[in-house]
């Protein structure tokens, strides 16, 4: 009786959490399944489709050339985002002074709102007078077409995208770092380790996991990356930044009625993505057992 | 007595011709011993200048330039080359953005759907989290394990699902559209009940001995004692809804009731450039004032997110 009455108490205070979950987490995941099945247009009921929507997507001419986009934005957001932010932390945690400032500056970005980055480094990216050809001009450069020709507007997302993200990295690796004890260090140095050898072996070492998790974070993030051609580019120039999931968007809401072929699209996604979820969930056990 | 207070002064001369020693709290990379070398030295000081002038570069020029181009003339902000100061300096830009993207609005709206969000996920995950942590009914660990495992799923994905549902639901232009969804987050409950578990189990069966029922012992006992944690999810939980875009565009379509960041999305094409930079300026500033006065917060949820897995 006592059992039954702490469940039922228990159960009265998770009841919310169960609804909400329910209703908009756990059943849309079974919706987006069953969805990439089915046409239609949110009014009349949904019918079968068979296997339609995935023959759909695959046919659109922009397919190719999304997911070749995506990969090569993941690439080159790592690239940038990936090594940049552990140098800059390892950079950091070597600095006496200004470290809160520095802290602060380089954070400052990720707590802007992204249309707030997104729009201003648009007007940075106008060949005429924005504020990266004149900096080039100031070189006796010549200056670049940035978002308006399809050799560089993928790259200009890239730039945007690490600034507005690589603070939160940064200060991650920058507590990793902080937690090396530094008999580590003290040992490596007796032995005769200089600079690069310790960072290669005690830093990199010990800041294994965090890297690696990072790193799957990063790629199922950028794999995710809407919002930067949805407003910088619209996909364009002749489809050079059409993503994933910009390409999804477009289907569910610009093709008219294609949810079904924004679900399908949705679960190849999530199988790219679930290779790296599954293996980022194992690096999480270990880093709990090796804190715990 | 004289020849004490010379040599005193002696070291003082000393030591005022040799730099002070560089201040190391804990030991890094690099050795202390190293660091206070003559070139150990030289090069700290100059790594630590290049850092300074390229993060001010790289971080606050670029907003500098956001603040100082609202302030400029639509003459001003086409010239080549750009002036790096405003030459007249007005606000003009600001009311002509106040007017147009009709702001006021706009922020009412989004500072609305954010403390309604907050108010709906504390009330659901701190509940919830009481429940797992301290309840602990049969089943608890299963149902943690689903919360936690929707952490796995990328966003993107779900989102036209999503959007279906809320839908089909006819939460669309409703903020309980935004607010149910975000309340479904397993990551608030993950770092709520994490934080609770360290709560010690005396502490809560002292209350219930004075005859404490469950809730009396959840807001008198556990919320006093998890202001910190609580502090961090309310910061985050705020900041985010504040930022968020996509699912806002989607789902808050009308125009008056749009939130900050999709309102000047969708009108950014149709203002002179000085206007949408008065916008984007009136924009960042509540998150950037509140990253100002919570810094040490954010930073510390910061890295409480980074075992999130």
């Amino acid at each position: 009786m006592r059992v039954l009455k702490r469940n039922l108490t228990a159960y009265g205070f998770l009841c919310a959490a169960l609804a909400c979950f329910a209703v908009f987490a756990w059943y849309p995941m079974v919706r987006e399944f069953v969805l990439s099945f089915q046409r239609t247009n949110l009014v009349d009921p949904p019918e079968w489709a068979g296997l339609d929507n995935f023959a759909a997507v695959v046919r659109d001419p922009a397919f190719g050339t999304a997911w070749l986009n995506t990969v090569a934005f993941t690439v080159l957001a790592l690239i940038c985002g990936y090594v940049v932010p552990f140098a800059t932390a390892l950079v950091l945690n070597e600095l006496r002074h200004a470290q809160g400032y520095l802290r602060f500056v380089v954070y400052l970005p990720v707590m802007l709102p992204p249309i707030v980055a997104v729009l201003l480094f648009r007007w940075f990216f106008d060949p005429g007078p924005g504020l990266f050809n004149q900096i080039l001009g100031l070189f006796h450069l010549p200056g670049l077409a940035w978002l308006d020709s399809s050799s560089t507007a993928l790259i200009s997302l890239v730039i945007v995208s690490t600034w507005m993200n690589m603070g939160s990295a940064t200060l991650i690796y920058l507590a990793a770092l902080q937690n090396i004890p530094s008999e580590l260090y003290e040992a490596a140095e007796l032995d005769g380790a200089g600079i690069l050898a310790r960072i290669r072996h005690v830093t990199i070492p010990q800041t294994r996991l965090i890297l690696l998790l990072m790193l799957m974070l990063q790629i199922v993030a950028t794999m995710q990356v809407f919002i930067e051609p949805y407003m910088l580019t619209g996909g364009g120039p002749e489809n050079a930044t059409v993503t994933v999931a910009y390409l999804m968007y477009q289907f569910a809401f610009t093709y008219g009625d294609g949810y079904g072929q924004a679900g399908a699209l949705g679960m190849m996604l999530m199988l790219a993505l679930l290779v790296f979820a599954a293996f980022q969930l194992r690096l999480t056990r270990d880093d709990r057992e090796v804190t715990a | 007595m004289i020849s004490v207070g010379a040599r005193a002064s002696a070291r003082r001369a000393r030591e005022r011709g040799r730099p002070r020693p560089i201040e190391v709290r804990f030991r890094t990379i690099v050795s202390p011993h190293q660091l206070n070398s003559r070139w150990g030295r030289r090069i700290y000081w100059a790594v630590l200048l290049t850092v300074l002038t390229f993060s001010t570069l790289a971080f606050v020029f670029p907003l500098y330039w956001m603040v100082t181009g609202a302030m400029k003339s639509g003459e001003e902000l086409a010239r080549m080359p750009p002036t790096l100061v405003p030459q007249a300096p007005t606000l003009d830009a600001f009311a002509e953005a106040w007017e147009l993207f009709d702001i006021g609005l706009l922020l009412r709206n989004t500072a609305f759907y954010a403390l309604g969000g907050w108010l709906v996920t504390m009330a659901v995950d701190v509940s919830a989290a009481y429940a797992l942590s301290k309840l602990r009914p049969a089943l608890g660990n299963v149902v943690l394990g689903a919360m936690l495992a929707t952490l796995m799923v990328p966003p993107m994905v779900v989102l036209i699902p999503l959007y279906v549902t809320v839908s089909d639901l006819g939460l669309l232009n409703d903020p309980w559209g935004l607010w149910l969804p975000a309340a479904a987050n397993g990551f608030n409950i993950f770092l709520l009940k994490r934080f609770f578990d360290s709560i010690p189990k005396e502490l809560v069966e002292a209350a219930l001995i004075d005859g404490a029922g469950p809730l009396r012992v959840l807001w008198s006992v556990i919320l006093p004692v998890s202001r910190p944690i609580l502090g961090v999810v309310s910061i985050f939980t705020i900041v985010t809804s504040f930022k968020d875009f996509v699912w806002p565009l989607l789902v808050m379509t009308d125009s008056d009731r749009m939130t900050i960041s999709v309102g000047l999305s969708q009108t950014a094409g149709a203002v002179s450039q000085n206007a949408i930079m008065a916008g984007l300026v009136i924009a960042g500033i509540p998150t950037v004032v509140v990253f100002f006065f919570f810094q040490r917060h954010i930073m510390a949820g910061l890295t409480a997110g980074s075992i999130k897995g």
